[in-house]
C-alpha cells in the first residue's frame, strides 16, 4: 500500500484494538493467555501491539487483538487450545523478515511470536542431526554445527536473523539451493501443535518416511498448517574446497550464455548468481565492494566439494566464462576473499534501496534457459512504463528478483510499479515458471495463483488445509485467495442403513 | 457378471478406449478385479475414474505391478487402472535440468533416454518399475543418501482425484514454493490419495566415473566399530553417494561398501583417500579394497522374495544398537535374517523368509528398540503373518499423527475407493 493508505488503515486497526481491550470476550482470552505464558510474555498494549503489525513486506500490515510470546511447546499447545475453543484466529510469527507477509497478523486474532523459543536443543555428529527450536536463527545452526565440521546448508539471504521455523514455514531456498536443496530437503521431522491444539510429531529425524509424508506437505505451506515447535534438522558435512569465480560482461546474454555452457558441461556450482548494471551500481555505492568498473553483467560461480573435483570444475568454469566473452575474471578459495567477494551481491537488496525511495522486490521463477528472453522482455516492460528495475538472481535455477525502483510519494508512479511488477509476474508464468522461488505467496501474491493453478488445483491443495485445519483458523487470508468451505467431512462408505437393509425405509 | 456391474462396465468403456473384463492374473491377493481399464491420457483417465465414481467402484492404479503385494492388499478391487499406455517423456529440457514423465513410462526406457543428454534421475530403482509406482511406492535404494528419495526430486506432479478431478502442484522449474506440495503427500502414498498420471523430476548430470571402498570385516567385529566406519564414510567431506551394509546371517561377516561418483581423476584420488581415512580409523586390523565395479553383493532391486521384508530406520548414531538389537530379536525368535541396506542413510532391510516366527521377532526387535528414533515396518509378509502382526502391534507399529494422515485420507478419498484398506494400519 501506499504511503497515506497505509496510515489510515494503521489508524483504523489501532482504533479497533482499543475497542476490543475493553470487550469482555477479549479480557477473557488474555486473562487466559497470562495464565498461560506469565504477564510479561503478553503484549496487549495497542503502541507495542503495533511492531508487529508487518513482517519485511511494509505493504502489508494489520495490528492484531494480542502478542503472546510462548517460551516451551507446552505453552504453544495451550495457547492455540484456547484460541480453537473459542474461534479466535491465530498466527505464528519467526522473525518478521519474511518477504510475503506470511505472518501478517489477523487484527482479531493472537499473533505468537515464536522468538523465544531459540534454542539448539540437540547436535548429533554422527547421525549428522541437530534438534533446534523454531525461533533460532538460521545461522546459529550452522555456528552450532560448524565445531563438528558440519553446516546447515539452506541459506537464505537473511540468513543472520530469520529463524528455522519461518524457514520451514516458507520452504526457505537461499544461494546454494540449486545444488543443496531446499529446506524441505533437509528437515527430517517436526514436532508441531495441530490447529486443534495437540503436540505430536510428523517424521522422526530419520528421513525414512511411514504413511503419508505429512511433514513433507507441511514444509513449505506457510503457517497454514500448524505451529512448529521442534525441528530435526539434516546437518552437511563441510566442504573440502570452495572456490568463487567472478566474471564480468558487457552484457546480460554473455553472462547468461556463460551459464548455459557450464550447466551444459555437466557441472552443478553450489551457486551461480548474476547483477545487471543498475544492481552493480547500487552495490558498488553501499559496500564499495569493487566489482569491475564498467560491467553490464557480474557473474558469480562458486563451487564446492572434495578438492579433487573442484580443482578440475574450476579450470573448466573459467574456460567457459573467458569463451562466452568475460572482460574480468577473479577467482578465490580463501574465505575472507570470497566474503568479500559475496559482499556486493548479498547488500544489493539493500544497497538498491538507496537508489530510490521505495522498491518492489519480485519472486518469479522461470525456465533457466528462459532467462535470455525474459530479461530482455522486462527490459521493454520497464522502458515502456518509464520505472528503472534493477536485477538480481540467481542464474543457476532461473530465480529473478527484479527491483521494480519507484517513488511512493506519487500515486502514478506506484500505480505504474505495480502494474510493471505484475507484468513480470505474468511474463514468468507466461514460460511455465512460477510466481515465487522462495519469498512465498502469503497475501502478497495470493491474488496471482489463480494465473498458476486452476481452480481444480487449488480446491485440491485445500483439502490438505482442511484436514489440517477444519476450523480455519491458523493463519486464515493466506496462500489461497478464495478459502475453500471445509464443512462437514463426508463420512466414510458406511453399510446401508439397518432399517434400509431390512426393508422397512428407502432413502431417496 | 452382475447387472449392476455390467452398467458399470459400459460407464467404464464409454469413458475409456481400453477397458477388459479382470482375468486371474489380474488378481490382487487373490481378488480378482471386475475391470482393467488402460487409460492413454489424464483427460482418460479422469473420464475413467468419474465413471468408477459413479458406480461406487473401488479403484486400484498399477504400474508393472512388482509392489502389489507389498503393505496390505487392498480389501476391495473393481476396477485396476493400468497406466502403461502413459508411457512417454513429454518434455525433456536438458538445459534445465528438468524432465516431465508419464506415470506408466518404465524407469529403464526414461533412464536411457535421458542418458543420452548426459543426465538422470538419480534414483536406483528396477528398469522394469514404472514412473508412477516409484513415486507412489517411495522406492529407492543406495545413492539415497545423497539425493534422497523420489519425493526429494520431485518437482512437479499430476493426479487423477478419486471423483476425476484432474490436479497438479509444482510445475517445470526446480525452484518453487508456490501453494501445496502435492507431490510430497502422494510420494509414498501407494495409490489410496489418488492416481498419479505424471511427474515432473529435477536431473542430474551422469557422473562420468563411479569407485567402489569395501570391506568385509572379520567375524566377530564390534557393532561399535562398523558403525564408527559407516559414519565416517557417509559424513566425510570426499562426498560418498552410497554407504551400503550387508550382513547375510546374524553374528556372521559385515561386508560394508562406499560409493564415490564424479570426474575419473576425480574419483581415483578421492577414493585413495578415503581407503587410507577408513584404513586409519581400522588401525592395524586391515584394508580398504577400491574398485572401478561394485562388490558382489551391491544391493540391486529390494525384493521380498515370497517371505517378509522389514525396513528398519534409524539415526546412525544409534546403527551399533540397530545391529545388536537385531541379533537379540533373531536369537530370541529363532531366525536368521539376511540384513542389508543403505546403513550410511539410517536404513536397513531384513529379508526375512516366510516363516511363523518373524511377527515373533518383528516384536522382539521393536521392544529392544523401543525408546530409540526411527522405526521397525513390515513392508511385506505373506497373508499369514500379516494376520499374526495385525493381533500384535501391526505392520507399521506405531505411527505418529495416525488422526492427522486419517483425515487426509477422508479429504481425498471420502468413498474410501481408492486402494481401500491398503494403507498403515487402518487408513
Amino acid at each position: 500500500m501506499a504511503g497515506t493508505q497505509a496510515a489510515t488503515a494503521r489508524a483504523a486497526s489501532a482504533k479497533a484494538g482499543d475497542a476490543k481491550a475493553g470487550d469482555p470476550k477479549a479480557r477473557a482470552l488474555t486473562s487466559r493467555m497470562t495464565e498461560i505464558c506469565g504477564a510479561p510474555h503478553v503484549i496487549t498494549d495497542p503502541l507495542e501491539l503495533r511492531t508487529y503489525e508487518c513482517d519485511g513486506l511494509t505493504s502489508h500490515r494489520a495490528t492484531p487483538a494480542l502478542v503472546v510470546l510462548p517460551g516451551t511447546a507446552e505453552e504453544v499447545a495451550a495457547i492455540v487450545r484456547e484460541c480453537a475453543a473459542h474461534d479466535v484466529p491465530f498466527v505464528a510469527r519467526g522473525s518478521g523478515t519474511g518477504l510475503s507477509g506470511g505472518a501478517v497478523p489477523h487484527e482479531e486474532g493472537v499473533l505468537i511470536v515464536m522468538s523465544r523459543m531459540k534454542k539448539i536443543l540437540e547436535v548429533d555428529p554422527i547421525a549428522r542431526r541437530a534438534v533446534v527450536e523454531p525461533g533460532a536463527t538460521n545461522l546459529s545452526v550452522t555456528d552450532a554445527a560448524r565445531p563438528f565440521g558440519l553446516f546447515y546448508a539452506p541459506d537464505p539471504s537473511s540468513q543472520v536473523v530469520c529463524s528455522v521455523g519461518g524457514n520451514v514455514a516458507e520452504n526457505s531456498g537461499g544461494a546454494h539451493c540449486l545444488k543443496h536443496g531446499f529446506t524441505v530437503n533437509h528437515v527430517m521431522g517436526l514436532e508441531i501443535v495441530t490447529p486443534a491444539g495437540e503436540l505430536t510429531w510428523l517424521g522422526d529425524g530419520t528421513g525414512v518416511v511411514t504413511g503419508y509424508d505429512l511433514l513433507g506437505a507441511f514444509t513449505g505451506s506457510e503457517g497454514t498448517l500448524g505451529v512448529v515447535t521442534k525441528i530435526v534438522v539434516k546437518l552437511t558435512p563441510l566442504p573440502e574446497a570452495v572456490h568463487l569465480v567472478l566474471a564480468a560482461y558487457g552484457s546480460l546474454e554473455a553472462g547468461g550464455r556463460a551459464v548455459s555452457d557450464i550447466i551444459g558441461a555437466g557441472i552443478v556450482p553450489a551457486a551461480i548468481e548474476m547483477m545487471d548494471a543498475l544492481s552493480i551500481e547500487a552495490a558498488e555505492a553501499a559496500v564499495h565492494c569493487g566489482y569491475p568498473e564498467g560491467a553490464s553483467a557480474v557473474l558469480l560461480v562458486e563451487l564446492d566439494g572434495p578438492a579433487a573435483e573442484v580443482e578440475a570444475e574450476l579450470a573448466t568454469v573459467r574456460s567457459l566464462c573467458a569463451a562466452a566473452g568475460a572482460t574480468e575474471i577473479r577467482a578465490a578459495d580463501d574465505p575472507v576473499q570470497r566474503a568479500g567477494i559475496w559482499a556486493g551481491r548479498k547488500s544489493a537488496f539493500a544497497a538498491v534501496g538507496r537508489l530510490s525511495p521505495a522498491y518492489i522486490v519480485q519472486d518469479g521463477v522461470v525456465p533457466r534457459t528462459a532467462l535470455g528472453d525474459v530479461l530482455a522482455r522486462i527490459s521493454a516492460l520497464s522502458e515502456a512504463a518509464g520505472i528503472r528495475v534493477a536485477n538480481v538472481f540467481h542464474a543457476g535455477d532461473g530465480n529473478l528478483h527484479p527491483l521494480v525502483l519507484y517513488d511512493d510519494a506519487s500515486p502514478s508512479e506506484t500505480e505504474a510499479a505495480e502494474e510493471l511488477s505484475g507484468a513480470i509476474l505474468d511474463t514468468c508464468i507466461s514460460y511455465g515458471g512460477s510466481i515465487t522461488g522462495e519469498h512465498g505467496v502469503g497475501v502478497d501474491k495470493s491474488r496471482y495463483m489463480p494465473k498458476m493453478f486452476t481452480a481444480a488445483d487449488l480446491d485440491t491443495m485445500q483439502l490438505v488445509r482442511c484436514a489440517f485445519d477444519p476450523a480455519s483458523l491458523c493463519n486464515p487470508g493466506k496462500v489461497f485467495p478464495t478459502p475453500r468451505l471445509c464443512g462437514e467431512v463426508p463420512g466414510r462408505r458406511r453399510a446401508p442403513h439397518p432399517a434400509v437393509a431390512s426393508g422397512q425405509a428407502e432413502i431417496f | 457378471m452382475s447387472a449392476d456391474l455390467a452398467v458399470a462396465g459400459k460407464a467404464l468403456a464409454a469413458a475409456c478406449g481400453a477397458v477388459r473384463e479382470g482375468a486371474d492374473s489380474d488378481a490382487v491377493d487373490g481378488l480378482v478385479p471386475g475391470f482393467v481399464a488402460s487409460p492413454g491420457s489424464t483427460q482418460e483417465a479422469s473420464s475413467l475414474l468419474r465413471a468408477a465414481a459413479e458406480h461406487d467402484l473401488a479403484v486400484v492404479p498399477r504400474g508393472a505391478g512388482s509392489r502389489m503385494l507389498w503393505g496390505v492388499p487392498p480389501s476391495r478391487c473393481d476396477l485396476l487402472v493400468d497406466t502403461r499406455r502413459m508411457a512417454s517423456v513429454a518434455e525433456h529440457a536438458a538445459g534445465d535440468l528438468v524432465a516431465r514423465v508419464q506415470a506408466g513410462a518404465l524407469m529403464g526406457d526414461v533412464l536411457a533416454a535421458l542418458a543420452c543428454a548426459g543426465q538422470e534421475i538419480a534414483l536406483d530403482v528396477p528398469a522394469g518399475a514404472t514412473v508412477g509406482g516409484v513415486v507412489a511406492s517411495g522406492l529407492c535404494g543406495p545413492r539415497r543418501l545423497r539425493y534422497g528419495s523420489p519425493r526429494d526430486l520431485l518437482i512437479g506432479i499430476t493426479i487423477v482425484r478419486a471423483d476425476g478431478t484432474v490436479a497438479k502442484s509444482g510445475g517445470k522449474v526446480v525452484k518453487n514454493v508456490a501453494g501445496y506440495d502435492l507431490g510430497k503427500l502422494f510420494a509414498g502414498s501407494a495409490g489410496t490419495l489418488g492416481l498419479i498420471t505424471e511427474a515432473t523430476f529435477r536431473l542430474h548430470p551422469l557422473p562420468g566415473a563411479h569407485a567402489w571402498v569395501s570391506r568385509t570385516f572379520l567375524e566377530g567385529t564390534a557393532a561399535a566399530e562398523v558403525e564408527a566406519l559407516v559414519a565416517a564414510a557417509a559424513n566425510s567431506p570426499l562426498v560418498a553417494s552410497a554407504v551400503e551394509l550387508r550382513r547375510q546371517a546374524p553374528g556372521g561377516p559385515v561386508s560394508m561398501s562406499v560409493l564415490l561418483e564424479g570426474s575419473a581423476d576425480g574419483v581415483a584420488a578421492r577414493a585413495g583417500q578415503l581407503a587410507g581415512q577408513l584404513a586409519e580409523l581400522l588401525g592395524g586390523s586391515g584394508a580398504m579394497e577400491v574398485s572401478p565395479e561394485p562388490p558382489a553383493w551391491w544391493p540391486g532391486a529390494i525384493e521380498s522374495g515370497g517371505g517378509t521384508l522389514v525396513r528398519v530406520s534409524f539415526w546412525v548414531s544409534g546403527l551399533a544398537l540397530v545391529l545388536d538389537a537385531i541379533d537379540v530379536a533373531a536369537r530370541d525368535a529363532s531366525i536368521a535374517p539376511d540384513v542389508y541396506g543403505s546403513a550410511g542413510a539410517g536404513v536397513l532391510y531384513l529379508a526375512c523368509g516366510p516363516g511363523a516366527e518373524v511377527p515373533r521377532f518383528v516384536g522382539a526387535l521393536r521392544a529392544e528398540l523401543a525408546g530409540t528414533r526411527g522405526g521397525v515396518i513390515v513392508l511385506a509378509a505373506p497373508a499369514a503373518v500379516r494376520e499374526a502382526l495385525a493381533q500384535d502391534g501391526g505392520m507399521a507399529g506405531t505411527v505418529p499423527s495416525l488422526g492427522l494422515m486419517r483425515a487426509v485420507k477422508d479429504q481425498f478419498d471420502p468413498g474410501d475407493r481408492m486402494a481401500p484398506g491398503r494403507f498403515p494400519d487402518g487408513i
